[in-house]
């Protein structure tokens, strides 16, 4: 139903649809001095209307890109309202770039107005300028520091609110009449993505992509006025302007802007907010906190969280998921909820939360289990700029560790015979802003997208994301190989800290392991075992059976995929040194370099292909100091056993 | 800048200060305009905290006088300097540990509460509005000096450099027309200096506070002030705009030492 009502709707007629469906109720909040300051749509849709007018007053058009660069605060998201009310487009920006990188996208958006929230953000606007003397006008938030700044482009928003509210007393049928002209097929926002080489693109995004994914994804999880939403994602990000932006044009909820970027937990808290998006790394700093401080806590404390952290890895999941459990773990889980889970959701600001996604990468096991054991209801979602994100999610009750769910509905997911994942679905891009030669590379001539991933739908109809396409290789023997998703099983073991995998175009899969000095020095000590350093410790007989046990596992779960199965790890060593990234060994985002490791190490993988069972290695290493200077070593290979498919799903 | 540096509002004539056969201060003599930001910088023990202690009252000259915004006299006491409009901190930091952020904040504002001792504890009457006005200008500190993120973290808790931020923060809480300021980047990394330079040329800009600063971070005291004077063994050997000190003989030798 809500999929044929959106298709004539832009965003600035589901603002006006919200001010008369629900007037006074709050639709944004902001912490400012202390205080939770709200704001109701019918106030929202008074100060969009000033802004939209003063910019119109301005010389703004429609067509007109408009710059918005800060922090996520209520005034810049009017701001990106009152663009797209005359029809602009708002373009926003990473607020934590510096100025060379701003300057690339104005000129390739050909920006000649821009938003920015304060003093900070002004500056790398007026260094930019000699370089695009086309930036007209900067308009400011937070007056702060400018008072001396006397540049003639520079003005605060509340003087443009201030000619805007004139400009309306005079043409008091211009906002509506503006909003009226809009049409569903105009570009609603440009999202500038990252991409990993090359300078950015720009993905153009129509109001009818964005409104008919936002519809989907609300009806996907039930969400209603009655619930909040913290954002806190950079506005630039297109997760921000569809959870946070779009899902509040369509389902009228109340937006929650954190006081200060540093005050988040504390906001997140305050707030409790009923669905809440964060990139695994976050999860991992909360649970990590949490850690840290169940350590410096009292003994009882740390006893009682032990215990109940028991309980609720053997049934918590299962009760969330509503399959059976044993009655015992039943009403342990419920004491837990009582003293341990309860206590801690609400510390985290975690109570009111219905759903929680987490996406962009893998997240570990431990750190997915650990959430949805003390119930809450934590899921992975799959998809990019590109398709409005929204390409896969698990639904409540449909989840798993592995994958990142179903196609969503509306959503075409079509595996190429590279194995890359092509998807076809309203929320396609329209086009990469002015690169029609980047656009035709991406989207084919059915429609599809070319995601760049490479994955596969298991039995059930998961889809499982694996690598990206273009580091996926096969086996001699036809199995796909795809590193880093063995890497990454392998490095979710406390004790491995890097892992290179080789099989392409070979007949077996082989890995070179670098531990984890930290996690196995502390496990050698608490065995007794004596080592002088990396290298010694890597080498020592106990240390190559623990990471034998990891890869073991590892080989384990592959078995029971039948299209990975082949790709166990069936020999590994364990490297002498550490990978570093000033030997060229990684990339400085740490980001293993598969092929020249491989070249480096070359007499290494021959002894891991030749079946010997050691090999002596001299390598060339840059110490911390600057200095260069030479390591020997004499490794020892070890084999790994591997599984068969039926003896794997017999031990899972 | 737009700044405009006014007459001047305190005046130090002639000070000299000992204790017992040690001469802290000899008679020194020193202005400071209002809207400006004055450095006092000096080799250790040349009197530059000293001299900070005579101002606010701490202690009591044996010689000459103090003006404050026109009312000469040759003692004040700590309480009439800071009712005057003088606010400090300190060298080593002087706030309450085991207190949050907000309360220490709000011990600045305790020369304002004119609640009764009775209202306070029963939070009524004048006491409930007056906590009230004394929270929000407390957030508006809070705000300016951006510390919204450790507002409810007992302050022993919160490294060196956001103490320092706190007791900034305290200072300004009694909005004061002069703030004198003792080593306030001492200690600190570079972030922090630059973070704490921009939080004294922001008060001195929006507030338009009047401020007096010890530094020993010659860049700092270089790139902030208006006016700097020299102190060594107690008496001023030099006093003006910072290039010029630079340049004195007198001071490079002060800091370098001469062969004797």
């Amino acid at each position: 139903m809500l999929l044929e009502e959106a298709s004539t709707d832009t965003f600035p007629r589901l603002l006006l649809k919200q001010v008369e469906i629900r007037p006074d109720r709050p639709a944004i909040r902001e912490k400012d001095l202390g205080i939770w300051q709200s704001w109701t749509w019918t106030q929202v849709v008074e100060r969009v209307r000033a802004l939209a007018c003063g910019l119109a007053a301005q010389g703004f058009r429609r067509g007109d890109r408009l710059a918005i660069i800060g922090d996520n605060r209520p005034r810049l998201y009017w701001s990106m309202m009152a663009a797209q009310a005359l029809g602009g487009i708002p373009v926003p920006l990473y607020q934590d770039a510096v100025a060379g990188e701003m300057a690339f996208v104005l000129g390739d958006a050909e920006i000649e107005y821009a938003v920015a929230e304060d003093q900070e953000q002004v500056d790398k606007l007026l260094e930019i300028l000699p370089q695009w003397p086309r930036l007209r006008r900067i308009y400011f938030d937070d007056p702060r520091g400018l008072r001396h700044y006397a540049q003639a482009e520079l003005m605060s928003l509340d003087s443009l609110e201030a000619i805007g509210r004139d400009f309306a007393g005079r043409n008091p049928e211009f906002f509506l009449d503006e909003i009226g002209k809009g049409e569903p097929s105009d570009v609603a926002v440009i999202l500038y993505t990252s991409g990993t080489t090359g300078n950015p693109k720009g993905v153009s995004q129509t109001h009818a992509a964005m409104i008919r994914t936002a519809g989907v994804l609300v009806e996907f999880d039930g969400i209603g006025k009655g619930d909040d939403l913290l954002c806190y994602l950079p506005m630039a990000w297109v997760g921000d302007f569809l959870y946070s932006y779009a899902q509040v044009h369509i389902a009228g909820f109340c937006l929650n802007c954190p006081e200060s970027p540093d005050t988040v937990m504390t906001d997140l808290r305050e707030i409790g907010p009923t669905y809440f998006f964060a990139p695994p790394r976050i999860y991992e700093n909360i649970l990590t906190q949490v850690m840290i401080r169940i350590e410096d806590a009292g003994w009882v404390k740390r006893r009682m969280f032990r215990a109940f952290m028991g309980v609720a890895k053997r049934a918590g999941m299962k009760i969330l998921e509503g399959k059976p459990a044993p009655l015992v773990d039943r009403l342990l889980y419920r004491l837990g909820e009582v003293f341990v889970y309860g206590p801690l959701k609400n510390v985290l600001g975690m109570s009111r939360i219905r759903v929680a996604y987490t996406g962009g990468e893998a997240i570990g096991p431990d750190l997915f289990d650990f959430y949805r054991s003390i119930g809450i209801n934590l899921k992975q979602l799959y998809g990019m700029t590109e398709t409005c994100v929204t390409v896969c999610m698990q639904s409540s009750g449909d989840v798993r560790l592995d994958t990142v769910g179903r196609p969503m509905p509306g959503v075409e997911v079509r595996i190429a015979g590279s194995g890359e994942v092509l998807v076809r679905s309203p929320g396609v891009m329209k086009e990469y802003y002015r690169r029609a030669d980047a656009t035709r590379e991406v989207i084919d001539a059915e429609g599809f997208f070319h995601t760049g991933d490479a994955g596969y739908f298991d039995a059930d109809g998961h889809l499982k994301i694996i690598d990206r396409a273009k580091d996926v290789g096969k086996l001699a023997d036809g199995t796909l190989f795809a590193p880093k998703y063995l890497e990454n099983k392998l490095k979710f073991f406390p004790y491995i800290k890097e892992a290179v995998c080789f099989g392409d175009r070979r007949e077996k899969v082989c890995a070179f392991v670098n531990i984890d000095m930290a996690a196995v020095g502390n496990w050698a000590e608490k065995r007794n075992l004596s080592y002088t350093g990396y290298a010694d410790l890597a080498g020592k007989p106990e240390v190559r059976d623990l990471v034998r046990e990891c890869v073991e596992k590892v080989n384990r779960d592959l078995a029971a995929d039948p299209a990975l199965g082949n790709s166990q790890i069936r020999r590994f060593l364990i490297l002498h040194k550490e990978l570093d990234a000033d030997d060229g060994e990684l990339t400085r985002t740490r980001k293993v370099r598969r092929r020249f490791i491989g070249e480096k190490y070359d007499s290494l993988v021959n002894a891991l292909y030749s079946g010997e069972a050691g090999c002596h290695v001299e390598t060339q290493m840059r110490f911390e100091d600057g200095r260069a200077g030479t390591v020997s070593a004499d490794l020892a290979i070890v084999d790994a056993k591997t599984f068969d498919d039926a003896a794997a799903r017999k031990a899972a | 800048m737009g700044k405009t540096v006014g007459a001047p509002i305190l005046e130090v004539e002639g000070v000299s200060l000992s204790f017992g056969g040690v001469v802290a201060l000899q008679a020194v003599t020193f202005d400071v305009r209002e809207h400006e930001i004055r450095a006092i910088i000096g080799p250790n023990g040349a009197g530059k905290s000293s001299l900070l202690n005579v101002i606010n009252g701490f202690y009591h000259p044996q010689q000459g006088s103090i003006s404050f915004k026109g009312r000469r006299r040759r003692q004040v006491d700590p309480h009439e300097a800071a009712q005057a409009g003088i606010a400090r901190t300190f060298q080593n930091i002087a706030l309450f540990r085991g207190m949050t952020v907000l309360d220490n904040l709000m011990t600045g504002r305790t020369l304002k509460m004119t609640s009764n001792f009775l209202q306070q504890a029963l939070y009524w009457g004048a006491a409930r509005r007056e906590e009230l006005e004394h929270r929000a200008k407390i957030e508006e500190v809070i705000d300016f000096l951006e510390i919204q993120h450790i507002r409810k973290t007992p302050v022993g808790r919160l490294p060196y450099g956001l103490q320092k931020r706190v007791e900034l923060g305290r200072a300004l809480a009694a909005e004061p027309q002069l703030l004198l300021l003792d080593e306030p980047m001492a200690g600190m990394n570079l972030e922090e200096k630059q973070d704490m330079c921009r939080f004294i040329l922001d008060v001195n800009d929006q507030f338009g506070t009047t401020i007096v600063l010890i530094e020993h971070d010659m860049s700092v005291v270089m790139d902030l002030s208006d006016r700097v004077a020299v102190l060594d063994y107690g008496r001023k050997i030099a006093d003006g705009a910072p290039d010029e000190v630079r340049r004195d003989q007198a001071v490079i030798d002060a800091y370098l030492g001469v062969a004797h």
